[in-house]
């Protein structure tokens, strides 16, 4: 157990979403990860489909260089589609 | 004919209550385990399985309370019964001992729950069959569960694969009392409503040989297979697990909140 590696799961809740991180577990395999995850993450209906990827295969962005990531697109509201009139059907925008 | 409609319908009773009581006293001894698994994913997933079957046996013995009439509600089975009324075999009422134990208990009881299921979606009584298409998609959960636990076990280290075997030694003999036929089962006036055990017997050994052999198990041979439970002969564990079930019952008979 202290030995298992760590995946992160990853649900998607209806079909045409998208999968989205709901947090981690400890598995001996990507198929127990999976197993693991129906049983934690899925018991109220949560998700259609499960995906589980080993944390350490995941690469994360340095927090200490987030001012210059994030920061610049804060003055941009040009880049937000909010100038246009999106049609009713569209719905997961 | 009046008499023939309840001797049958007497019958039927029986036999709900013989299947509401197995998935009871399983999903009783693994609601044991609640917070005592031994990791907290395994803990979940015991849980889940455990609520799995209490909501089987749930429906079972409200329907067995409209076949009975008179007043009876489906916690009057559960709770107001003793030892001898109990029909569920001698597996499911086994202390859970090691994780594997409990395991290999799970995993007897997924390949005969889930043929049994698999066989019952066929059945006359259209109650029954309804009953068993809605719980074969759990009971194909546990079965996948448990075999890839015997397998990752069985399998595993020197130590896990030693007690998968113990396991499999100590219990191999409680395996085959789904599989012969009790009184009830074998009633004329359910045929074709009570599945017959022993045509599911070679599809359920089958998995479970097949799981056990990936799983570097050895199947001991068993010359005496044991029995009793569904004539309501139970082990000396039985009369502990209705202390707890029925406690509040007994204690508080008939309370409300």
């Amino acid at each position: 157990m202290q030995n298992w590696p760590l995946f992160e799961i990853f649900l998607r809740s209806k079909n045409g979403l998208s999968h989205k991180h709901v947090g981690s577990l400890h598995a001996a395999d990507a198929d127990m990860a999976i197993t693991n995850a129906r049983d934690v993450y899925t018991r109220r209906k949560e998700g259609v489909s499960i995906w589980v990827v080993e944390s350490k295969h995941i690469t994360a962005s340095n927090p200490e260089e987030s001012e210059s990531m994030f920061d610049p697109a804060e003055d941009k509201v040009y880049r937000h589609p909010t100038f246009y009139v999106l049609p009713d059907e569209l719905e997961q925008m | 004919m009046g008499e023939i409609i309840s001797l049958k319908r007497e019958s039927l009773l029986k036999y709900v209550l013989q299947l509401a009581d197995n998935a009871l006293i399983l999903g009783q001894r693994l609601a044991e385990l609640c917070g005592h698994g031994p990791i907290l994913e395994q803990d979940i997933a015991i849980t889940n399985i455990s609520l799995d079957l209490i909501g089987e046996a749930r429906i079972l013995y409200q329907y067995a309370a409209e076949i009975e009439g008179n007043g009876k509600t489906e916690d009057d089975y559960p709770y107001k019964r003793d030892v001898r009324d109990w029909q569920n075999i001698l597996l499911v009422e086994l202390p859970n001992g090691h994780f594997g134990y409990t395991i290999m208990r799970q995993f007897m009881f997924d390949c005969y729950h889930y043929y049994h299921l698999k066989a019952m979606t066929n059945s006359g009584d259209e109650r029954l069959a309804q009953i068993a298409a809605k719980t074969i998609k759990e009971a194909t959960y546990h079965l996948k569960y448990s075999s890839e636990w015997v397998i990752r076990l069985g399998d595993g280290t020197q130590e896990s694969h030693d007690k998968m075997q113990e396991a499999l030694n100590d219990r191999i003999r409680f395996f085959d009392e789904a599989f012969i036929p009790s009184k009830i089962e074998n009633d004329k006036s359910l045929n074709g409503v009570a599945v017959d055990c022993t045509k599911i017997k070679a599809s359920a050994w089958a998995k479970f040989t097949e799981v056990c052999q990936t799983a570097n198990l050895e199947i001991p041979e068993v010359k005496f297979p044991q029995k009793g439970g569904k004539d309501g002969v139970h082990t000396e564990h039985f009369g502990f697990i209705l202390a707890e079930l029925q406690f509040v019952q007994k204690s508080y008979p008939d309370s409300n909140w």
